[in-house]
């Protein structure tokens, strides 16, 4: 099944982990983050790490989608 | 250097090198502040005229290099901008204009603190409110929407401008002012004030180690992350001031401060809310300035010239305590600030947020 995905490239703290925190609250078998520098990849990650998440990091070019799922 | 441990050696590093510039001259309790530390940087460039606050203060051209030599070799330089520039312009210059009535940027809160300055703690609990409306906002959908990619020279101009500083600190053409008494001729040696900023510089950059982040992520997150470099900064220096003998509890007579706990509480409330909305406070924007955010770069612009407007319109607080000026600054300043906040807040974000997934170029 094909996750949802946020696209959080260009916004700044905390608003890449603040949309994470809704797609998974929306949808909490997990979602696919789009960022675009390592601060927001980073927050991401610990954000979703610490609620119990994998976190599997790919680069897009320039930005990196982040993919948690339980 | 990452996690837990980064971090907390971070605010240890910025802890014992903020004693240890207050030991090779720097004003007591303020080793490092960054916005009295860019007041005193208009005062050199003449941008204001209060002769006891100028001087080009090496402490932020190290930062400033160091994270932006840093962010070079690990891949984090990133140059982009165009996330409402103008707004956070404005944000800077109240940011410094709350942070002028406190007389102190959120970190010298901490030192202020670990020096046993009491008015620190109406600071806080002032700056903690502060960033309390902040995270309502951004719970309500606040975005100063986002950056784009900008050419990779743009990003060079802003460390190419603190070299410059440093060029005109250590030439002393005639036009650069140095005060020759009060907190602007209470300085550490250069190459020590350079050095400092660079290794803090190069360790924030890594960590991202944030002031206001702290509380921010704990009322938010319930993540405790940046707010343990908080609190190794406060246990460090505190024990720094120990040994060096500066440590002094209570609320009169603290060094470059003033007791009027209103004044204080709401200048921070004022800084809190302010670098809530920008993202990060006056130090993190230095480094996301030099890694290549051109926005936070004309942050720094706004807090700097907020500094100048600070003194040329008689705004900051002395140690005899805030004035009339100064405290209509800060009730302007949070109107206009709550303002920004309420005309950025796009409640449909919350619902919009699936839609938001097919854009994108």
């Amino acid at each position: 099944m094909a996750l949802n995905k946020v696209d959080a490239r260009g916004r700044s703290c905390p608003e890449p982990v603040l949309l994470t925190k809704r797609a998974i609250d929306r949808s909490p078998e997990g979602v696919q983050v789009l960022v675009d520098n390592t601060t927001a990849r980073e927050n991401v990650k610990r954000f979703a790490g610490n609620l119990g998440y994998n976190v599997e990091i790919t680069g897009e070019g320039q930005d990196y989608v982040l993919t948690i799922s339980r | 250097m990452s996690g837990k441990k980064g971090i907390i050696l971070t605010g240890a590093i910025v802890g014992m090198l903020a004693v240890a510039l207050v030991k090779f001259g720097n004003p007591v309790n303020m080793g490092i502040c960054i916005v009295c530390f860019i007041r005193d940087t208009a005062g050199g460039l003449g941008l204001h005229r209060a002769a006891v606050v100028q001087y080009i203060r090496p402490e932020i051209i190290g930062m400033a290099l160091g994270a932006f030599i840093i962010a070079l070799k690990s891949g984090d330089f990133n140059v982009r901008g165009g996330s409402s520039p103008f707004t956070r312009f404005i944000l800077g210059v109240f940011v410094v204009i709350g942070a002028l009535m406190f007389l102190g940027c959120p970190l010298r809160m901490v030192l202020r603190l670990a020096g046993g300055d009491l008015n620190a703690l109406l600071g806080l609990a002032g700056f903690a409110v502060g960033i309390y409306v902040g995270v309502l906002f951004l719970n309500r959908g606040f975005t100063l929407k986002r950056t784009y990619s900008l050419q990779r020279a743009e990003g060079y101009l802003f460390p190419a401008v603190q070299l410059m500083l440093l060029i005109l600190l250590l030439v002393r053409p005639a036009f650069i002012l140095f005060s020759t008494e009060g907190p602007g001729a209470s300085h550490a040696p250069v190459i020590i004030s350079l050095a400092a900023g660079l290794i803090i510089g190069i360790a924030a950059q890594r960590t991202r180690l944030c002031m206001v982040g702290g509380i921010r992520d704990l009322i938010m997150f319930k993540d405790t992350h940046l707010l343990t470099g908080f609190a190794a900064i406060l246990v460090v220096a505190f024990i720094g001031t120990l040994i060096t003998g500066t440590f002094n509890l209570g609320f009169e007579g603290q060094p470059v401060a003033h007791s009027d706990g209103l004044w204080n509480f709401l200048g921070m409330t004022l800084a809190g809310l302010g670098s809530v909305l920008l993202g990060g406070c006056p130090m993190r924007q230095i480094i996301l300035g030099a890694e290549g955010n051109i926005d936070s770069v004309v942050t720094f612009m706004g807090m700097l010239v907020g500094a100048a407007f600070a003194h040329n319109f008689g705004l900051a607080a002395s140690g005899a305590g805030p004035s009339a000026n100064g405290q209509a600054a800060v009730i302007i300043g949070l109107v206009v600030v709550l303002a920004i906040g309420l005309m950025n807040t796009d409640r449909a974000a919350e619902v919009k947020m699936k839609g938001d997934v097919e854009i994108g170029a």
